[in-house]
């Protein structure tokens, strides 16, 4: 394709390494003026690097990009801003206890002499913007006591603020709910309207169906196809993506649930920040053996407070948490583990591992301390060498016998793995599993399905805690909708529709499901 | 009674001056992001060379100047370390604690006959208002401008989101490394300053015992202070206060042994502590060096 | 060229690459300042070296900050920097004199006795800094900062308290010799040790003009100890989780305030050991009152930051700072050098440590040239 102003943005023969690893091979997309345009690709296949690269945040090994036919050195963001184009990330690029507008105007500060911020003035400069395209937002308002789809918010105007009319969007969709995708989509479309150009990375097909117009396939840093979105199916897309057909179905018998093993009875518990306020205001929750109770909700209803209050990290107000008929509710984690719960957390770096511990150490954490892996305080190295080698053999953990390897050098699927192994050699009653999924790729997401399946069919009951919905509708038996720190519905698995429980995550009723619709 | 009170606040402001600037600079430099446990030793090559100038010179002026520039230039050290290469900041910082007072000591033998103390300044820092040291006045004043660059200009916040979330100030194009460097190069100059004004207001000569212990205070004092300018001033105050106090007790009636009244600021400082200060609102990148284009 | 790049890799590489560097800073400030280096360099070894004498002075002087390395280092795997290391050495040393001086039993009782209560008077020092950082999250530098004032302080008071002082001097009385663990201490002052050590220099040099304690062996006994507490149990299994990722070591039920705690009572204990084990080793047995901080404590900090917080490493970065400022008084009189030149030096050594990324860095440059050399 020639060089020309028709389009806004053309990368050329992209390469970039990090280190040994090669993460965009000669890589090439043009983008054309006015139009959404999707970058679909796997974790980690190279499309946030690419974005990166365009936004000026790395720089790419050889190759060239064009700005309205214009050649561009990206050296840094500022020249990316200069160029008009704006980034809001996947991670929110926030400063968490400054406000939105001081955010906003954060590098483009609106000052007086000297340099002395004009406040008064910068909220002027991004009402004009908040009236223009329907972007409300309380610019007073601290970012961590904002909502998740507001910090999008933010972050849009950021790059609205700049000047910017390419707008690039790194899965925008992954903290929202369905109702508010469908508002982003509505933005996305008046901005078009409006002529800038935007470019969004996302691996989910559906929104690409909902939003885009176009869409570039990159798989393992290779550019695979460039597809005009209204001519092509779901299943292609996703065949062009992983390079060998998917089940995006997981495989699984009907459940046989058998008695309750596990109850909350109505806790209670209060936020951490205002210790007057309930995060969690009378939750109660059933699971049988034998069962996956999938919880769906938006991020920051109480499912953090939630694990905290059945791992004993933080207190309960009021309220039983029962295994076995057995309360554990504001004992020592310890005490929890020791009950038969064992939890997947989902953050595997921070409360799952100790990265710089050898996979050997990591996998004895919760009971290094019993025998036989250790007697009178000494430990016996020869039987948790055995017991680790046992799971990097059951998990097919890579690479192989890396017992002493720190745990910081293996991959984040294999980390899982060995989180997940050493959960489940505990012969829990109660796997909990939080965003088991989170940052894996399409080949370990299955396995993990699978091993949640299995374990499901020896008799464990299993509460998933997922803010991807797609995996609680395939995975889960029954479903539970968290709201505000309550239990808003309760469904059976497959008997539900995606659109009501979206509603409930919102906090609407399944009642009022067309009067909602746009609020 | 009245004069024993006014003694007691002259005492208290005298005593606060040189941590006031150890703890600004300690604040400046962690609101950046980056932790300066070298207070201390920069304070102490400030002292030094702040009497040396001064001395020299017979302008105290030049002094307190010279000590500012004197901690700035070890700060360009823990800069260059903490910012360009990544280093570890709590070991960089105890380094310019051993080299700070080494090179004062080592200087001061070449230039004040093998002695390690100098001379006695032949004028010392004016006095205001009768018996208040002027540095008590600067430091307030640093102060406020502290604050008010901090919260009220495009420099602090830029400062503030560089030691809150460097890779967000990255994504808008403002230089971490640049920012940093200057936060904490100013950091040095202003506990350079703390240094100084210890040997040419409070004392008049550089001792080896002139600063012992002001910037690890003052360290003290920035965490106190929950990192901002007024906290920690509040905190120096006090601590001043309880040490005032032990000096004032001292030499009355009362019959306590100096060496118990002594322990009083520190004994105050920890029951404080634990009775008012709760969690800790550190700057959340404090401490950690900055890396882009790593996975 | 594999090997190569995993020997610059080593920890032990950057060490001594920053060591290499600290001396060419000296170097320079020596060159500038109007001294010859090569001159000074020379003083140092023979400062150290040249008489059994020295040796054994160098020993004994890094006895002590061996150890307060060998604490802080055990502290720093729990991730708390134990800033509190000289309040804790002082307090240990205050502990050790009152029981030596009441106490006066056999030496097989009265040893021991001495040195537990320095121990137990560092552990509880050390111990208060770890509950009021686990009980009520206060920083363990402040705690410590204060803590070592207090000692400071509370050390003079018991100097110059009239049951302690020895009069006329500015130092305490000494402990009852029962309690003294200098090696051939009656022997070296017996009639037939005097006569035989008469004829024999080099060991007259030795026992006589230094005081050739236990303290070394014990100190080497710690590190081995401690290394074993750290990787072969259990409670340095939970130390050493506590200090990488508290927030995983909480969620998988250890307890992370009770090895904050448990860490910092030990280092205050090893603290408290070093500091006994001055007071029975080395003349003249009594405490000192403190014109300003002796910085054993301070200096254990360093000697830890240059073993990475290794307990063996710490027996070899010890006596390197015991010679170096043993030696350091050679230069002042050899040269009329300033000693500081060895606080500077090593100032800049722990300033190079701290660039410790900046080895393996280059080494991976050196590796990618190499392979592209290769290809």
């Amino acid at each position: 394709m020639k060089i020309s102003s028709e389009y806004a943005v053309q990368m050329r023969n992209i390469t970039k390494n990090f280190g040994e690893c090669r993460a965009l091979d000669n890589v090439s997309v043009d983008i054309k003026k006015g139009t959404i345009h999707a970058m679909l690709g796997e974790n980690g296949a190279g499309k946030s690097t690419l974005m990166n690269i365009l936004y000026g945040l790395y720089q790419a090994d050889s190759g060239e990009i064009y700005i309205n036919g214009n050649k561009i050195d990206m050296r840094n963001p500022n020249i990316a801003i200069e160029n008009k184009i704006g980034m809001v990330h996947q991670h929110f690029m926030l400063v968490e206890n400054f406000t939105v507008a001081q955010n906003i105007i954060l590098g483009r500060e609106v000052t007086g002499a000297c340099g002395i911020l004009d406040v008064k003035k910068a909220k002027e400069q991004i009402d004009v913007i908040v009236k223009k395209y329907g972007l409300k937002i309380d610019p007073d308002a601290k970012i961590e006591d904002i909502s998740v789809g507001m910090q999008q918010r933010v972050e849009i105007l950021k790059a609205l603020y700049r000047g910017a009319d390419i707008l690039i969007l790194d899965e925008p969709t992954a903290v929202l709910t369905p109702q508010e995708v469908k508002n982003l989509i509505d933005i996305m479309h008046r901005l078009i309207a409006d002529g800038k150009t935007i470019i969004i990375i996302t691996h989910k097909l559906k929104e690409i169906k909902a939003s885009s117009d176009v869409c570039t396939i990159i798989r393992r840093g290779q550019y695979i196809d460039t597809v005009a979105v209204d001519e092509v199916t779901h299943s292609e897309l996703a065949d062009k993506m992983v390079g060998r057909s998917v089940k995006l179905i997981v495989d699984k018998k009907p459940a046989n649930p058998g008695e309750v093993i596990f109850e909350i009875d109505n806790i209670t518990v209060p936020s951490k920040a205002h210790s007057d306020i309930n995060s969690i205001k009378g939750l109660s929750l059933k699971i049988r053996r034998g069962e996956i109770l999938g919880i769906a909700g938006v991020d920051g209803n109480g499912q953090k407070e939630l694990i905290e209050a059945i791992t004993c990290l933080t207190k309960v107000k009021s309220g039983t948490i029962k295994i076995g008929g057995q309360e554990v509710q504001n004992t020592k984690p310890k005490n929890v583990i020791k009950n038969k719960i064992s939890t997947i957390h989902e953050d595997r770096q921070k409360r799952g591992l100790v990265l710089d511990f050898s996979v050997a150490e990591n996998a004895v954490l919760e009971k290094y301390n019993d025998e036989p892996y250790s007697k009178n305080g000494f430990l016996n190295y020869r039987l948790i060498n055995d017991f680790t080698t046992q799971i990097i053999n059951e998990y097919d953990v890579r690479p192989e016998k890396c017992n002493k390897i720190p745990v910081r050098n293996l991959s984040g699927g294999n980390q899982q793995k060995i989180i997940i192994g050493r959960e489940i050699a505990n012969n829990p009653d109660l796997l909990i599993a939080v965003q088991p999924t989170r940052g894996l790729d399409v080949g370990a997401i299955e396995y993990v399905h699978k091993t949640l399946v299995e374990q499901r069919d020896k008799g464990k009951a299993i509460l998933l805690i997922s803010l991807e919905l797609d995996e609680i509708m395939s995975l889960a038996d029954k479903i539970a909708v968290i709201y505000d720190g309550k239990i808003v519905g309760e469904f059976n698995g497959g008997e539900v529709s995606e659109n009501t429980i979206g509603l409930l995550m919102a906090g609407g009723s399944s009642k009022n499901a067309d009067n909602s619709k746009n609020s | 009674m009245l004069n024993s009170i006014i003694s007691i606040i002259n005492t208290t402001l005298m005593y606060s001056a040189p941590l006031v600037f150890g703890a600004m600079g300690g604040v400046l430099s962690e609101c950046s992001g980056v932790i300066n446990v070298g207070i201390e030793g920069m304070m102490t090559f400030g002292a030094f060379v702040g009497a040396g100038v001064g001395f020299y010179s017979q302008n105290p002026w030049f002094g307190l100047l010279a000590g500012g520039l004197a901690g700035a230039l070890l700060a360009i050290l823990h800069a260059i370390a903490c910012v360009t290469f990544k280093a570890d900041q709590t070991i960089s910082g105890m380094a310019l604690n051993f080299i700070g007072p080494g090179l004062a000591l080592f200087l001061c033998r070449l230039f004040f006959n093998d002695m390690t103390m100098t001379d006695r300044v032949p004028n010392k820092l004016p006095k205001v208002f009768g018996s208040v040291d002027i540095t008590v006045l600067i430091a307030l004043l640093v102060t406020i401008l502290l604050w008010f660059f901090l919260y009220k200009t495009k420099f602090g916040l830029r400062i503030r989101s560089v030691g809150e979330n460097p890779a967000a100030a990255d994504t808008l194009g403002i230089n971490v490394s640049k920012v940093r460097y200057a936060s904490v190069i100013m950091s040095g100059l202003l506990a350079g300053l703390g240094g100084s004004s210890m040997t040419l207001a409070v004392i008049s000569q550089f001792t080896p015992t002139a600063i012992s212990g002001q910037g690890f205070i003052a360290l003290a004092a920035v965490i106190f202070g929950k990192w901002t300018p007024h906290g920690a001033y509040g905190a120096c105050l006090l601590f001043a206060f309880a040490q005032a106090l032990a000096v004032i007790l001292g030499g009355g009636k009362i019959d306590v042994p100096s060496e118990i009244l002594n322990m009083l600021p520190y004994v105050l400082t920890i029951i404080v502590l634990v009775l008012f200060v709760g969690k800790s609102m550190a700057p959340k990148a404090n401490g950690k060096p900055y890396r882009k284009g790593t996975r | 060229m594999q090997t190569t790049v995993k020997i610059l890799k080593r920890p032990f590489t950057s060490t001594l690459f920053a060591i290499l560097c600290g001396l060419l800073v000296a170097g320079i400030i020596l060159i500038v300042s109007g001294y010859d280096p090569i001159a000074a360099l020379g003083a140092l070894f023979r400062g150290i070296f040249s008489r059994p004498k020295y040796i054994f002075k160098v020993i004994e002087k890094s006895t002590p900050i061996i150890l307060t390395g060998i604490s802080v280092a055990f502290a720093f795997k729990t991730g708390l920097f134990n800033m509190g290391a000289e309040g804790q050495y002082i307090i240990g040393s205050v502990a050790s004199m009152i029981v030596g001086v009441k106490l006066n039993l056999p030496p097989v009782i009265q040893i021991p006795m001495v040195i537990l209560a320095g121990m137990l008077a560092g552990a509880i020092y050390g111990g208060l800094v770890g509950i009021l950082k686990a009980r009520f999250g206060i920083h363990e530098v402040i705690t410590g900062i204060m803590f070592n004032w207090i000692a400071f302080y509370l050390c003079n008071f018991v100097v110059d308290s009239q049951i302690f002082h020895k009069p006329n001097t500015m130092r305490s009385l000494s402990i009852n010799e029962s309690g003294f663990t200098t090696l051939f201490y009656k022997w070296k002052n017996s009639k037939e040790g005097i006569e035989y050590l008469k004829h024999n220099k080099w060991l007259s040099d030795i026992l006589l003009k230094t005081d050739v304690n236990i303290g070394i062996i014990v100190a080497i006994v710690v590190a081995i100890i401690v290394w074993f507490l750290l990787y072969k149990t259990t409670i340095g299994y939970g130390i050493r989780a506590v200090g990488l990722n508290s927030k995983a070591a909480e969620f998988a039920g250890i307890g992370v305030k009770r090895n904050i705690m448990a860490a910092m009572t030990i280092s205050g204990a090893i603290c408290g050991l070093a500091a006994a084990l001055t007071i029975t080793g080395t003349s003249p047995h009594a405490i000192f009152k403190l014109g300003m901080f002796e910085n054993v404590g301070f200096n254990g900090l360093f000697v830890a930051l240059i073993a990475h917080t290794s307990p063996i490493a710490c027996i070899l970065s010890g006596l390197f700072f015991g010679g170096l400022s043993y030696g350091g008084n050679a230069l002042q009189m050899d040269l009329g050098v300033p000693s500081e030149i060895i606080s500077i030096t090593m100032g800049s050594i722990l300033f190079f440590v701290s660039l410790t990324d900046v080895v393996p860095m280059l080494a991976d440059r050196l590796a990618k040239r190499g392979n592209k050399n290769a290809k």
